[in-house]
């Protein structure tokens, strides 16, 4: 038996056919010359992209070896029956932890940290329609859109602030999820997939083009930040008479005031969801999403409403995105079409798939990881796609549930545990 | 206990209206004519039972029944009710619950778990009451957690409440699909093979366990079953199919002897 010259022979072919797909990709670069451009071959990206395949095809084998061990000794997962004081003190500690850290950090990496929490909250969300109700929706962020230009345009046109606004918008978010999940949710799987992918580009379409409301590609701009009950946090009050953060505690003007607060700001807002989550899943109606993502017909055997459950947990993950969707558009103070594209509903897909579907905390983790990595490392900016799907494609061979796949809250009836009757 | 479990029906002697009527059932899938006229009355804390052979459409009588086809013509009336054509859901709510041929738990969800699951209708509490962890949220959560204790004893799971559903044994998970639905507090049962796939003990507690249900429950029990034993001992009255039609209806004795059945399981000698 000589295996060596097969998986050669194998490795060459796929080589050979790797070099033919990236010629046209890799192979050719565009010269500009003043007016002129001109292709020209350069061999060398190619050749590289050939010796990578051939080696990693060579490597395959070793690899599904290690890659079963892996599945093996990797079965890191938190301890789940934590008792339940211990479990408090170490969130206590936590949320403690995560209050002050931005008042030692940088500007720059609180900016970054609001901007991972507000991805924590989107991922939340989405993860109650994914992984709870199990169902994908690929057009999630039509509902931060509305979230944000809800917030935005209610400002604009009738001055009203965040506050007042917040809860507005999540009630706007959750109509537009019902008012799409109504007629949808009958559709199952894949088709569900592509009309919420449809919904999500329609509602990006309508902002770009209903020029006279949303101000089209232009965007919206000067949106108000959030107030710490009514204080501004601003240089000068913009309105006549206002006090501002400053100047009502006596401190010298600082911009990273702002900055702090916002991040405090979505801290709460992320702590509010989770809390909110946590209590739901726990409830009847969480326990209907999951047992209708387990079997529908047995749950409308037993008299539960399936439109009507699918709707709840569509809307709520809605509510969430337009919760968070108001908060990016204080935060930025700008938002345009261009921020609810297609790859921000991927984007947070594959935080809930990154982090294990049903899992928070691994949710809250794939966020953070998913939205600070890319800011670290900048100069790997260009391989940015690159990299995040080398990462899905590596999950999916190792560990297809997830980082922290979800250990379901248990329900146990206190009785004590015997042999099988 | 058992008042929380069980319906009080006033007058039980009040038999004579029928609970379920079917009339002229018909279901055609294409052209297969699946169901032909089938006819039947069960009446209150009734057990009827469909036996027939294999392919004769007693599931697809039952799922036209339960509203998970929409039957090509004919008539389903619950108390007085005509349900046909309504989603099974609806129906559901309307005391008529079913088990599955192949059973249908909530695998991965706890054995108490599916049985608060099957109380889903029955709930008194909002969805802010919920959130906060109000005490009559509370309440009912223990109310709940009661009424699921009282029906795993009463299927002797209550041992292992807290496994897994889809780690029990078959004939465990046969009970707790039973109790699962007795929890809704259904006026008509219907058993899809509920024997099919038990030892001949789990068979004989299963006999009990029916007309205990009747008996304490005031349930009546619409059941498919090819254990003829089960059926013979237990049924008040049989429907036999055969091809979709209906060939024979009647007491157990009737069945046993008419010479239609004898050929339709037998064949021509």
């Amino acid at each position: 038996m000589k295996p060596m010259p097969r998986h050669l022979s194998e490795a060459a072919l796929v080589a050979l056919l790797a070099g033919l797909l990236t010629v046209p990709i890799l192979g050719i670069q565009i010269q500009v010359e003043g007016i002129n451009v001109s292709l020209e071959g350069e061999p060398w990206p190619v050749v590289l992209a050939m010796v990578a395949v051939f080696v990693a095809r060579l490597l395959q084998v070793p690899l599904k070896a290690i890659s079963s061990l892996v599945h093996i000794t990797h079965r890191l997962s938190l301890p789940t029956h934590l008792p339940k004081a211990y479990f408090l003190g170490l969130l206590a500690l936590a949320i403690i932890a995560a209050a002050i850290w931005p008042f030692t950090a940088s500007r720059g990496s609180v900016d970054i940290a609001t901007l991972a929490l507000i991805y924590v909250m989107l991922g939340l969300g989405l993860n109650v329609v994914v992984g709870f109700a199990g169902l994908l929706d690929l057009g999630y962020v039509a509902f931060y859109a509305v979230g944000a230009y809800g917030y935005a345009l209610l400002s604009m046109h009738f001055g009203l602030s965040f506050w007042e606004c917040l809860p507005l918008c999540v009630i706007m978010a959750a109509m537009t999820g019902c008012l799409l999940g109504f007629p949808v949710l009958r559709l199952r799987g894949d088709y569900l997939a592509i009309v919420t992918l449809g919904f999500g580009e329609i509602i990006r379409l309508l902002l770009n083009n209903l020029d006279e409301l949303t101000g089209g590609p232009d965007g919206i701009g000067n949106i108000p930040k959030p107030t710490l009950f009514g204080l501004e946090f601003a240089r000068r009050p913009s309105i006549e008479g206002g006090t501002t953060f400053h100047e009502f505690f006596g401190l010298d003007y600082s911009g990273a005031d702002t900055v702090i607060f916002l991040y405090l700001v979505a801290l709460v807002m992320t702590l509010f969801i989770l809390y909110v989550i946590n209590r739901l899943i726990r409830m009847p109606v969480g326990r209907a999403w999951e047992a209708l993502r387990e079997d529908e017909i047995a749950c409308r055997s037993l008299g539960l409403n399936p439109t009507t459950i699918k709707l709840s947990a569509f809307g709520f993950g809605a509510s969430t995105a337009g919760f968070a969707g108001a908060f990016f558009a204080a935060r930025q103070g700008f938002i345009n079409p261009e921020s609810f594209t297609f790859i921000e509903s991927a984007i947070v897909l594959a935080i809930v798939v990154l982090g294990g579907m049903g899992s928070q905390i691994g949710v809250i983790l794939a966020a953070i990881a998913l939205t600070a990595l890319p800011e670290m490392a900048r100069q790997f900016a260009e391989y940015r796609m690159l990299i995040f799907g080398l990462v899905l494609v590596l999950m999916m061979i190792w560990r297809p549930q997830g980082l922290l796949p979800a250990t379901r809250p248990r329900l146990e009836l206190p009785v004590r545990e015997e042999g099988s009757s | 206990m058992s008042e929380l479990a069980s319906r009080t029906i006033s007058t039980p002697a009040v038999v004579n209206r029928p609970l379920l009527q079917v009339w002229e059932l018909s279901m055609r899938f294409g052209g297969l004519l699946a169901v032909d006229k089938v006819t039947f009355e069960v009446r209150p804390r009734q057990i009827f039972a469909v036996i027939g052979p294999n392919g004769a459409g007693k599931t697809t009588v039952f799922n036209c029944i339960g509203g998970f086809y929409r039957p090509t013509s004919g008539s389903v009336l619950l108390d007085g009710h005509s349900i046909q054509g309504q989603p099974s859901h609806r129906i559901a709510r309307l005391g008529l619950v079913r088990t599955f041929q192949n059973v249908r738990l909530f695998k991965n969800m706890t054995v108490v778990e599916n049985l608060l699951i099957s109380q889903h209708t029955q709930l008194e509490t909002g969805f802010l009451q919920g959130l906060f962890k109000t005490p009559k949220y509370r309440r009912a959560e223990t109310k709940a957690l009661e009424r699921a204790a009282f029906w795993l004893e009463k299927v002797n799971l209550l041992p292992v409440a807290n496994r897994e559903a889809g780690n029990l044994a078959y004939g465990q998970q046969r009970r707790l699909e039973i109790a699962r639905c007795m929890i809704t507090q259904p006026k008509l049962l219907m058993l899809d093979e509920p024997a099919a796939g038990l030892n001949p003990q789990e068979t004989r507690d299963l006999d009990r366990l029916i007309n205990e249900l009747r008996a304490e429950h005031n349930v009546a029990v619409l059941l498919i079953e090819h254990d003829m034993s089960l059926v013979m001992g237990i049924s008040d009255q049989i429907l036999v199919m055969e091809y979709g039609r209906p060939i024979a209806t009647g007491v157990p004795e009737q069945i046993r002897t008419d010479p239609r059945v004898i050929k339709a399981y037998l064949g021509e000698e």
